[in-house]
């Protein structure tokens, strides 16, 4: 009878406007790989296992087996056994280092016949367990500087490995946790910080520093103008000016004296893909192309002809946004950006339901990760963001990622079907 | 509230960027006409600018390697009409039929859209006799390639190939190179790839459905030009290089020559050789095949990858190090008498160190190395010989030996020079002593040493006491830029002061002593010291080092010729006539040269049965090698050695039993010395019986 109860308590808890929307994304998502693969001439269906829609359609029939398992499993065990999960996941990365078939230059797949798997993507919901876990303590507050150290350390272990494997683009992924820290209180001026380093550091690979020099000069000047005229307050601007002109030099002399010139390139590529038209600029280019080809309404579905003949690269995976802004237009992109701001809305209205702080941290942890691979794809395509190659939730190809949002996602539906459940430990 | 304040801030954030993402697509798709322009012409094609390959030069400007244009055939599947007449087109490409199928078919699986090489690397001729009508056939495209051209034959190996780019590497390469590109597979080429290369360019052209060109895209905005690939210029000297291939006609071995002050390789011949114009064009696989299918190896470049036993010319630095340990000085004086190794000739006997380098004297250096070996520093014998072994072995890696030495060459091996712990594995620890490695002394045993490294030791002489890596750059691109590894001394660890008495010695060995009196030359005091070296499948490896002018030397080289006996009858002239052409631009002994050309070590090869006859015989044939019963047991092979154990063994004369006893069963635990064989190949021989 417990069982029962049990169930029955799952079936009305579970968040269902969240679950609708996840089975949409994720069926138009694998419409769109079909049109992304199509080729009118082969005829191959959507379900033939030989091209990427049907295997992706494997994928998602057997997610089902996961949600299962994540359903059954008792809530409980996603906090208590937090840093068992986060543990084993370090060790499996550490290992892939080392077992790992090479793929491009990265050594972050396991590889078990035809069938592949990146454990990058999977530690990105241990880490917010165990983000969530460490945060929903006690005597935990991230003003003192001790815990938002150890906090600041929970988050980074995990990506310095996946450095290490050489994926540098899963391992930026992580720097969303700073959204969550900030909502946990994290003083706003690290962010901010943090925001205004990113910005000077890509502003110095793209405009020559005599011009940022003189920019801050100029900022520096007019601050001293309006500011009133007291020493302190003049000082403090120049240091703040000499600090920022300091970062600046150093990301230049850096990147254009010490690493070696093929790595110079595969930086300033990030933010200037027309350095390398043979490579990534080609990319950006024709997606460009075909996004912009769509028009308002798009040249309806299966009939693009940019992405479907080869013109843009991963063209099913990271750059599947194109197909959809090619067949669909305007009126399809902005759907897909509202399906995302939905679900994203939705997952910050669940995260602020919660009744304890542990199901808060990693309901915003699940935010913060679609929202990040959310604006780096996206942002990638329409060439407003370096090229990253991060994959776009429910939409691109592979079993790794479509398993990894999955149980990102539906352990929180877990944990939040059982909300009630829980005591009111600290809020 | 704060924590309310948080949430809308977060929310605002994510719509901020929200709305951004609408406006740019507004923007992208609704405003901007310059990516519509660009899709209504159905699709923008990158053409790829390939830059010319640098050239390769030698050191006086004469040109090794230049490039040739030819063209590949391309097919993009999608604009081939489904009417195509294949057997018309078959007939203008000189192709079967069902030929052209299938390649058509492989195209189509590879991409439909990107264009597959049907036919690669058709030269002009041929290409101006089809041009006119393959316009006819809409998704056919000619695509304008270059390869590489030689006008000589030589050098192939150093030079090394290229050719289109494998699987394997094209993932591990990242970014730059693109299926069928060429790259440097071999030798120089590889080597300095990313230098000879360049950069390749890229336009963008709007192309129409029917793939006709509609005129650049955003006016060449994005366009760039390709830069060509920097030339190589090289040290070699190709009228040296050219001589030392002729000297080598119908013989497998080495010549390596090198300008001692700097290190620059002026010749690096292997033979036998292959014309590089084999490898070039569209006949590059079927000749390669033979090559590789020849059981000569001529794609194995013996100068830097097969290992030889130094034989009598690593006396020299046996002498070195004896006399910079203080195990003997210039004047130690010892009589040619020696239970365990024979000498050759007579010679004046009591002899000095420069006599006994003259003659090559056995018993002399056997006594030297025991010397190094035993200085009795620690009471147990087998101790006292482990450090004198390790002392010794340290000196010698500092002569650019036991490991690669840098040469601007892929796949430079190291040669051999055995640890002491090797010594260990294979007798035990502590219970090896001078008399298991005895063989050292005379450069044979365990001992394999590669051209290359035997012709910087010559430079070392020659230099009294340092090196400059051997390498073939002498400048890079049109400033003739230097490499700095290429400009530092490495100095060995001997001390300068040593070296009067060794080059004495070696200038009495070539004019007074091993060397053949035919091969002497009057007007150049020539340095050097010649080998035999002990070869288990047949007639010995002949060997020399030497270098010229003793005063200020302007030339090093070491000479390797397999299966060619005494080394001052066969590699010794050689050297001197390698000395003669680089010093004075002419051969005076015209007599001499023809002799070395005309002798053929190759097709003379014994059948197996003559060469065990004849090892029987060798200790009475003149040679400066040493003799030793265990080896020739050896040599017999495993399967006759058996039978021949008794016979050997009689051979003994009871007087002369060494004083290990393991030595005398010879099979017993007896190691031989990483062989080459014929091939050059390494192949190690433990033998246990």
């Amino acid at each position: 009878m417990a069982l029962a109860s049990r169930d029955e308590q799952l079936v009305r808890g579970i968040d269902w406007f969240t679950v609708f929307l996840y089975m949409g994304m994720v069926l138009i998502g694998w419409l769109n790989i079909f049109a992304a693969v199509y080729d009118p001439q082969s005829q191959l269906s959507i379900f033939d296992l030989s091209t990427n829609s049907g295997k992706q359609l494997l994928w998602i029939g057997t997610t089902i087996i996961l949600i299962t398992a994540i359903m059954v499993i008792d809530f409980k065990t996603y906090d208590k056994f937090a840093w068992v999960f986060y543990g084993f996941m370090a060790l499996v990365l550490i290992g892939v280092i080392f077992v790992g078939a090479e793929v491009k230059g990265s050594h972050s797949w396991f590889k078990i016949g035809d069938f592949s798997l990146q454990p990058a993507e999977f530690s990105k919901t241990t880490t917010a367990l165990a983000l969530a876990r460490f945060l929903s303590m006690p005597t935990i507050k991230l003003d003192k500087r001790k815990d938002m150290l150890v906090a600041f350390a929970i988050i980074a272990l995990p990506p310095l490995i996946i450095i290490a494997q050489n994926e540098t683009g899963s391992a930026l992924v992580f720097g969303a946790f700073v959204l969550v820290l900030y909502r946990e209180g994290l003083p706003g001026i690290f962010p901010a910080v943090g925001l205004g380093a990113v910005v000077l550091f890509i502003l110095t690979l793209l405009i020559e520093p005599i011009w940022l020099y003189s920019g801050i000069g100029v900022i520096v000047a007019a601050f001293i103008i309006i500011i009133p005229k007291r020493l302190p307050n003049i000082l403090t601007v120049l240091v703040v000016g000499f600090l920022i002109s300091g970062v600046v030099f150093g990301v230049d002399f850096f990147v254009n004296s010490v690493l070696q010139p093929h790595q110079q390139n595969r930086i300033k590529v990030l933010v200037n893909p027309d350095i390398d038209p043979l490579g990534v600029g080609w990319n950006v280019t024709q997606s460009k192309i075909a996004i912009g080809s769509g028009g308002i309404a798009g040249k309806g579905y299966l009939e693009g002809t940019q992405t479907k003949f080869d013109f843009v690269p991963e063209q099913s995976t990271d750059f599947i946004f194109c197909t959809v802004g090619e067949e669909h237009g305007f009126i399809g992109s902005i759907v897909i950006i509202g399906l995302f701001l939905t679900l994203l809305y939705r997952i910050i209205f669940i995260a602020e339901r919660q009744k304890n702080k542990f199901g808060r941290v990693y309901a915003y942890s699940v935010a913060a990760i679609f929202f990040f691979h959310f604006m780096v794809n996206v942002g990638m395509t329409i060439g407003l963001f370096p090229v990253i190659g991060i994959p776009l939730p429910f939409f691109s190809y592979g079993g790794s990622s479509l398993y990894s949002f999955t149980i990102l996602l539906w352990v929180l539906l877990k944990i939040d079907a059982h909300r009630s459940e829980v005591l009111n430990r600290n809020l | 509230m704060e924590d309310h304040t948080r949430k809308i801030v977060i929310q605002l954030f994510i719509l901020f960027f929200a709305l951004i993402y609408g406006g740019r697509l507004f923007y992208l798709q609704i405003i901007d006409p310059a990516y519509k322009t660009a899709a209504s012409a159905n699709s923008l094609q990158r053409v790829v600018d390939y830059p010319y390959r640098g050239l390769i030069y030698d050191r006086n400007g004469k040109i090794l390697v230049y490039n040739v244009p030819v063209y590949d055939i391309q097919v993009v599947p999608r604009e081939v009409p489904k009417n195509l007449d294949t057997l018309a087109l078959a007939r203008l490409l000189e192709l079967e039929r069902s030929e052209l199928d299938s390649l058509l078919l492989k195209a189509k699986k590879y991409s439909r859209n990107k264009p597959t090489a049907i036919l690669k690397q058709v030269n002009s001729e041929d290409i101006a006799k089809i041009q006119d009508q393959l316009v006819d056939y809409p998704g056919f495209f000619i695509a304008p390639r270059t390869v590489r051209g030689y006008p000589h034959q030589s050098m192939a190996n150093a030079l090394g190939y290229i050719g289109e780019i494998s699987k394997t590497k094209l993932e591990k390469l990242g970014s730059y190179y693109r299926q069928g590109d060429y790259i440097g597979l071999s030798g120089l080429e590889s080597q300095y790839e990313n230098e000879l290369r360049g950069n390749k360019g890229v336009k963008y052209v709007m192309v129409d459905v029917h793939g006709i060109q509609k005129g650049s895209w955003q006016n060449g905005a994005f366009d760039t030009s390709s830069t060509k690939g920097k030339n190589l210029y090289t040290s070699i000297d190709l009228e040296l290089q050219k001589f030392g291939e002729e000297l080598m006609t119908n013989k497998a071995g080495s010549i390596v020559a090198i300008e001692p002050s700097t290190g620059e390789i002026l010749a690096f011949v292997s033979a036998p050789s292959y014309d590089p114009n084999l490898l070039v064009g569209r006949e590059f696989s079927q000749n390669f095949r033979k090559l590789m299918k020849d059981s000569l190896k001529p794609l194995f470049n013996r100068a830097m990858m097969a290992m030889y036993r130094p034989g009598s010319t690593f006396k020299t630095v046996q002498s070195l190090i004896g006399l910079e340990t203080g195990a003997i000085d210039s004047n130690f004086t010892m009589g040619c008498s020696n239970p365990f190794v024979s000498c050759h000739e007579p010679h004046p006997n009591p002899c000095r160190l420069s006599q006994g380098l003259q003659w090559s004297c056995n018993p002399y250096f056997w006594n030297v190395y025991k010397r190094i070996i035993n200085q009795g520093v620690d009471p147990n014998t087998f101790r006292d010989s482990k450090k004198g072994y390790d002392k010794w072995r340290d000196i010698t890696l500092s002569f650019g030996l036991g490991q690669p030495l840098g040469i601007d060459l892929p796949n430079e091996k190291k040669g051999i020079l055995p640890t002491s712990k090797y010594f260990d594995k294979v007798y035990g620890v502590n219970s090896w002593k001078y008399s298991n490695i005895y063989s050292i002394a005379l450069g044979e045993g365990e001992l394999g040493i590669l051209p290359v490294q035997l012709a910087n030791l010559a430079s070392i002489y020659a230099n009294r006491g340092w090196y400059i890596k051997p390498h073939f750059v002498r400048g890079m691109g049109d400033k003739q830029e230097k490499l700095p590894q290429y400009q530092e001394k490495n100095y060995i660890k001997v001390n300068p002061k040593h070296f009067p008495a060794v080059i004495n010695g070696m200038e009495r060995a070539v004019n007074g002593g091993t060397v053949w009196s035919k091969a002497r030359l009057q007007s150049i005091v020539v340095c050097g010291k010649t080998g035999t070296s002990q070869n288990p499948k047949g007639k010995d490896h002949s060997i020399f080092i030497g270098f010229a002018p003793r005063d200020n030397p302007k030339i090093a080289v070491a000479v390797f010729v397999e299966y060619a006996g005494f080394g001052g009858f066969v590699a010794a002239p050689i050297g001197t006539l390698m000395i003669e052409k680089f010093l004075n631009d002419t051969i005076a002994r015209k007599n001499l040269m023809k002799h070395m050309i005309d002798q053929d070590f190759i097709h003379k090869k014994k059948a197996p049965e003559e060469i065990r006859a004849d090892s029987s015989r060798k200790a009475k044939i003149k040679s400066d090698s040493i003799k030793f019963l265990k080896i020739t047991a050896q040599e017999l092979g495993p399967s006759v050695r058996k039978k021949q154990k008794s016979k050997a063994q009689i051979t003994i004369p009871s007087n002369q039993l060494p004083e290990n006893p393991i030595a005398v069963n010879g099979s017993a635990n007896a190691i031989t010395a990483p062989n080459t064989n014929y091939n050059g190949t390494r192949k190690q021989r433990r033998t246990v019986s």
